[in-house]
């Protein structure tokens, strides 16, 4: 994050305009990797690990998977799109509004919550119906029991 | 080129940009910045919808099909290929971002190709998704899946489902009809003429976004 990259060019009139940053093929795959095994990780965790336990634990498969895509999403902003190589005004002007997400995904979801627990209080006739059992098949598939 | 420079250069005090790229750079950083925002509404309004539901379809019995077996209770199989396409031309992108670095115009035209070939193979799987999905009955509007605890769904799961797969699959859309443009100019030699391949670098800003959003989306719909 530090402005003072050795590789920053002071004269960047000129056509390279990451200021002579020699490009990296190494770590452009180092990065492939780590995002093809976070993937990997999660794909094993989703369809053999989190189906093994009761419902109430998603929660915390959740709270993995949310780790795991932030992780994936600092690789391909950081050094796909080259934004760690890039000046500090630059990385802030995009990180900051960035940040409004947090409060932005916190609020809605916890507004979201609250409507549903207040519904299930108050309208007991929206629960019940959410009880009934779906009668038609699916196409292609097996009748449900 | 590799002068160091000073900590207390004075990036503000003008007569230099003071973010160091080039002009259609930035905007193309601001561009995305707003397009997160369009993608960020609505994955958080689904999200919001889905707080406000008491139960939900589970994904790893609606998207449990592989194309030619079936019902073959594969769940995420497929859609964990089609992340491997886009990240996979992802790399590609950033090869022919490099090719440009060197101005190696082969190289461009080479990894641009690759680059388009994932494209096109991403958006065919999706073609076929959205396919299977709708002769299972799910549709804007029409909802086949139960919930995971068996409980009749309502039909915001396909709503939100093909809106937001179909915006983003819009964008990897024009990401392809974008890279099939630069790969025109490149083949034409309007980069070498211009000296420079900095219409890669912001087509790469693009496609690495697309491919930003669908980490996203994969979270938001496939696992959780």
């Amino acid at each position: 994050m530090e402005q003072t990259h050795g590789h920053t060019s002071q004269d960047h009139n000129n056509t390279s305009h990451d200021g002579g940053h020699s490009f990296d093929t190494k770590a452009i795959w180092r990065t492939f990797w780590i995002l093809l095994i976070i993937t990997c990780i999660e794909l094993v965790v989703g369809m053999f690990i989190a189906p093994r336990f009761p419902h109430n634990t998603k929660i915390w498969f959740n709270i993995l998977y949310i780790i795991f895509t932030a992780a994936k999403a600092f690789y391909i902003i950081a050094e796909f799109m080259h934004l760690r190589h890039e000046i500090k005004n630059l990385i802030m002007t995009i990180a900051v509004p960035a940040l409004l997400f947090i409060w932005f995904i916190g609020a809605f979801l916890w507004d979201g919550d609250s409507f549903k627990n207040l519904r299930n209080k108050l309208d007991p006739y929206k629960t019940e119906t959410h009880k009934a059992k779906p009668t038609q098949p699916i196409h292609g598939e097996e009748p449900l029991k | 080129m590799a002068e160091a420079v000073s900590a207390n250069q004075k990036w503000w005090a003008g007569g230099r940009s003071p973010f160091n790229v080039e002009y259609g750079k930035l905007m193309m950083w601001y561009f995305l910045m707003s397009d997160a925002f369009t993608f960020g509404a609505f994955l958080i309004s689904y999200g919001s919808i889905r707080f406000a539901t008491n139960a939900w379809p589970d994904p790893n019995h609606v998207f449990s099909s592989f194309p030619f077996m079936g019902h073959a209770q594969l769940p995420l199989v497929f859609v964990s290929l089609m992340t491997f396409i886009l990240i996979m031309s992802s790399v590609t992108m950033v090869l022919a971002v490099g090719a440009g670095h060197a101005k190696d115009r082969a190289g461009v035209v080479k990894w641009m190709f690759w680059t388009i070939v994932g494209g096109i193979a991403f958006l065919a799987c999706q073609a076929w998704e959205w396919t299977h999905l709708y002769h299972q009955g799910a549709w804007w509007g029409k909802n086949p899946f139960p919930n995971y605890d068996g409980t009749e769904a309502t039909t915001n799961f396909s709503n939100f489902f093909f809106t937001i797969t179909g915006f983003h699959g819009f964008h990897v859309f024009s990401g392809v009809i974008i890279n099939i443009i630069m790969l025109i100019m490149a083949l034409n030699g309007t980069f070498d003429r211009r000296g420079h391949y900095l219409m890669i670098e912001k087509t790469g800003l693009y496609w690495h976004f697309v491919d930003l959003v669908w980490v996203f989306v994969f979270t938001c719909f496939y696992l959780f």
